[in-house]
């Protein structure tokens, strides 16, 4: 026995490990009752009015793609978060870690089962944040948090395209509802706002599922803990992509543009993903490169169109979901129980990890694509469309063959060489031992669906690829008809071609790969460099502009944005021409009475200390005086609660603004005297202004309906005879709702800020500042 | 910070007595002047007055719980006082009321009302409580 489980581990994570578990695997069961209805042709809607006013909507739409999609996230999320208790389970930041794994996998659920495209983006959103969370989970490690960075700014710009993308989209259907925007397909395709919403919606779908030129986020992504890559950038997160293009097929589909952009960029994606998975050494780089290659593989024939294509891309989005999110498990294991993932350390493992390298096993054949695995299955269908599309056989027939091939190489490197043959100790950080069952469990409980499926191909056909290609197809009549084998025909060929030159890649796989690093290597174009230096270059304008606008100078700041007020609301008044009016200033001054003057005289009184005392404390309280002074006149029109909150937040501002200035200089009214006509002139214009705009309300009549309708309705709707707070935390508790989050977020904010200088504003002065 | 003993002395009894006020305020803030926000500011003001006579950290043991921490349980409050009504059908921060001991056959006696109106009150109190305070006791210690 290695050392680590011979002593006993402490656990973190309390019931969170079992609660985890069992939420991902009571929505999977929930779910299987959808199956019945599912396969038989029917779509499920559920609604529930969200914001009614806006049109938007928490409606849930089932069908065979988002069930199919339910279904394998919810199942494969059970394995893994089961996994997740033995690997992470002693993890000190362990039940953090299942809070970011629970929220992602509640994003993404929201995400394949939303009929409205708003509450889609919003849950499109929740996967990229909780899959930056997860990607950085090892947050002391600069590597991770860059990943984690890259992954969220990559796949976060892509969303606000996306979001246009669905805004144009929803204006030009006329509803969110993709229900009722997927019966539109014709007239979408013919209005002239078709391409930005393709090309919006494309960046959104590129991005999500790393399709080229966006592919370099999610090699890096590996950094996160690998039941992570296992289940988010492998089998659920990354496909959010190809599901978002899938799902609009039958809107955005059957065009020149949706064709060639998608069968290009899968296309290449998926060839140039492959050659590079071959050329890696850590494993588990191995398969985060296969999974781009499928990525591709699933765009490209979702581009492609044709029925047989949507056919084989729904097999093989099954297919690949339950083998690599296994195979990732299992590297997992060996990761865990050897300390390395490293292809050429490892050898011989067989023996040591038998129940590991069981479900290795059978995800890899399924993999490689060999019978009677349901793996052999989604490659024939592919080359069954590849060889029936009538514009681009050769280029899809080609690109697939290629991959294949390696990934029957990938297959080979992945599990066949680190389990066969002679066990190399010495090679290992860690004496090789089996894992605990609840990590080998979930790769062989795949790994068995996966023969399984390969065996009775009629009931995955039944269950998920014919619900899923009626609706990515948008035909409910079309017959999918999926078999092992039936005949020899060119397909079978083809695949049997594709074993040959793979087993024949396979022997020569070490020298291929030293060849291809050395290709790599000379080839000047590198994405992962390019993204920091456009990085660095963002960094650089936002230090340029901030140089020209950010002075640092207050008095600078408080004259740019009176300035900025002066010109706004005198340009405003005159252009609507609203000084257009007679004020009898006489009249004005009637009805005043002693009292009235006398609160006068204090505020001016109060202004003018202001303005001319040399003391910051003297200021501060002759300020404060106005304040009172106002608040004085609250109350002497009757508007107590005002008057009352005026009265408190002027005192609490002298308070803070005394705390805040007490260690500041004198005020250096000396130094800056060349400016100070020029402020005087601004403060006047600012206070003449602000005048006007007042006399100039007080002309016209006042609207009193909303003011009626809350004096009547207040006791007998809201049970409160003070209209103030009745509107406050009644009538429009959500505004009050929004404020006080704004009212927490500043207080925070602040709180950062003011604590944030003792350590510095860098990682490593921040570092410093902790020593 | 100063040592005036009628500050510190007469502090002790201000700020209890202007905590007390606060939750009055906030009670009765349905029918009179008061409210969450108004009973907040007061409330807040007893421990500024308190955090100027007896410093920050004296505030901060005297607190109990961060000042972040007690806007951040106020704006949860809210928020389960506003989604409380969904559990009966209704629209988000529809006030939910039960009269305590009113006469059904009379209209006008309403008992003693206790809604999600005031748990959504108490929630603003918290909010505006613990955000002045988490200014006010930070810049105390910067400075």
């Amino acid at each position: 026995m290695a050392k680590s489980s011979a002593e006993v581990p402490r656990v973190y994570g309390g019931p969170a490990g079992w609660i985890s578990v069992a939420i991902p695997a009571a929505i999977f069961v929930w779910m299987l009752q959808y199956v019945g209805p599912v396969s038989a042709g029917n779509t499920v809607l559920l609604a529930l009015d969200w914001v009614p006013s806006m049109d938007i909507r928490l409606s849930v739409l089932i069908d065979g793609l988002s069930l199919t999609f339910a279904l394998l996230i919810s199942g494969i999320g059970a394995l893994v978060t089961l996994y997740s208790t033995k690997y992470l389970g002693t993890h000190p930041e362990y039940p953090r870690f299942v809070l970011f794994l629970m929220m992602f996998m509640v994003g993404m659920l929201g995400l394949v089962l939303s009929d409205n495209l708003i509450a889609l983006f919003v849950f499109w959103e929740i996967t990229t944040i909780s899959s930056y969370l997860l990607i950085g989970f090892s947050s002391d490690e600069a590597k991770s948090r860059r990943s984690a960075l890259q992954a969220l700014l990559v796949t976060g710009t892509g969303g606000l395209a996306l979001l246009a993308g669905m805004i144009l989209l929803g204006n030009v259907a006329g509803s969110f509802e993709l229900s009722v925007i997927l019966q539109q397909g014709d007239m979408i395709r013919a209005h002239p706002l078709y391409v930005p919403i393709v090309i919006l919606f494309l960046a959104g779908a590129f991005t999500k599922s790393a399709q080229f030129p966006f592919h370099f986020w999610l090699p890096n992504a590996m950094a996160a803990p690998t039941p992570v890559s296992a289940y988010l950038h492998s089998a659920t997160m990354v496909k959010a992509g190809v599901y978002l293009m899938a799902r609009v097929n039958p809107a955005l589909g059957d065009s020149e543009l949706w064709f060639w952009t998608l069968v290009i960029a899968g296309g290449f994606t998926t060839v140039f993903a492959s050659i590079l998975a071959v050329r890696q050494t850590d494993i588990k780089q191995v398969l985060a490169y296969t999974t781009l290659m499928a990525l591709g593989a699933l765009t490209l024939f979702i581009g492609t169109g044709s029925p047989d294509a949507i056919k084989g891309m729904m097999a093989f989005l099954v297919v690949h979901s339950l083998y690599k999110a296994a195979l990732f498990l299992m590297i997992g294991i060996v990761d865990h129980e050897t300390g390395t993932r490293e292809a050429d350390r490892l050898r011989g493992l067989g023996r040591k990890m038998p129940l590991t390298f069981l479900g290795g096993a059978l995800a890899a054949i399924s993999m490689a694509g060999i019978p009677p695995f349901v793996g052999f299955i989604g490659k024939e269908f592919l080359y069954k469309a590849g060889l029936g599309h009538e514009q681009a056989t050769i280029w899809i027939t080609g690109t697939i063959f290629a991959a294949s091939v390696l990934m029957f190489v990938a297959a080979g490197i992945a599990v066949l060489r680190p389990f066969t043959g002679k066990l190399a100790d010495a090679d290992t950080p860690q004496t090789p031992h089996e894992g605990p069952w609840a990590m080998w469990i979930g790769p062989i409980i795949l790994g068995v669906f996966s023969l399984g499926f390969g065996l009775f191909p009629d009931t995955v056909e039944a269950w998920l690829v014919a619900p899923g290609t009626w609706a990515v197809y948008g035909d409910y009549d079309y017959t999918v008809d999926l078999y092992l084998f039936r005949e020899v025909n060119a397909a079978f060929l083809l695949s049997l071609a594709t074993f040959a030159t793979g087993a024949l890649l396979y022997t020569v796989h070490r020298p291929m790969r030293a060849w291809l690093g050395r290709v790599m290597e000379a080839n000047p174009i590198k994405f992962d460099p390019g993204w920091d230096r456009v990085l660095d270059g963002l960094k650089a304008l936002a230090a340029w502009q901030t140089g020209i606008l950010q002075s640092g100078v207050l008095q600078r700041y408080i004259f740019t944005i009176f300035a900025t007020l002066a010109i706004g609301v005198g340009a405003t008044m005159y252009l609507k021409d609203v000084l257009n009016f007679r004020v009898d200033w006489a009249g004005e001054f009637d009805g005043l009475l002693f009292k009235h003057w006398a609160v006068l005289v204090f505020i001016t009184a109060g202004a003018i200390l202001t303005a001319i005392t040399q003391s910051r404390m003297t200021a501060i309280a002759a300020l404060g005086v106005v304040g009172i002074g106002v608040a004085l006149i609250f109350i002497m029109f009757s508007a107590p609660d005002v008057a009352i909150t005026q009265l408190l937040v002027e005192t609490l501002v002298v308070v803070l603004v005394a705390v805040a200035m007490l260690k500041l200089p004198h005020l250096g009214l000396a130094k800056d005297r060349k400016r100070r006509p020029l402020h005087a002139a601004l403060a006047g214009v600012v206070g003449v202004l602000v005048t006007l705009v007042m006399v100039a309300v007080l002309q016209g009549d006042i609207d009193r309906r909303i003011t009626d309708y809350f004096e009547v309705a207040s006791w007998p709707e809201a049970y409160g005879r003070n209209i103030v707070n009745v509107i406050l935390v009644d009538f429009r508790a959500i505004d009050t709702f929004g404020e006080i989050a704004v009212v927490v977020i500043a207080a925070l904010s602040a709180y950062a800020l003011l604590r944030g200088t003792r350590y510095g504003n860098t990682d490593d002065e921040i570092e410093e500042g902790r020593k | 910070m100063n040592n005036s003993i009628i500050l510190v002395a007469a502090t002790r009894l201000l700020t209890s007595l202007l905590l007390l006020f606060s939750i009055f305020m906030l009670l009765r803030g349905h029918n009179l002047p008061g409210g969450g926000f108004i009973g907040g500011l007061i409330g807040a003001t007893g421990f500024v007055l308190y955090a100027i006579a007896q410093g920050a950290e004296a505030t901060r043991r005297t607190l109990r719980y961060e000042p972040q921490n007690i806007a951040m349980v106020g704006l949860g409050i809210a928020l389960a006082a506003g989604v409380f009504a969904a559990f009966f059908g209704e629209a988000f921060f529809t006030g939910q009321w039960w009269f305590a001991g009113a006469d059904p056959a009379d209209p006008d006696d309403k008992g003693l009302p206790i809604s999600s109106v005031l748990v959504f009150d108490i929630g603003v109190y918290l909010v505006v409580f613990g955000s002045i305070l988490t200014l006010v006791l930070a810049l105390e210690e910067e400075v």
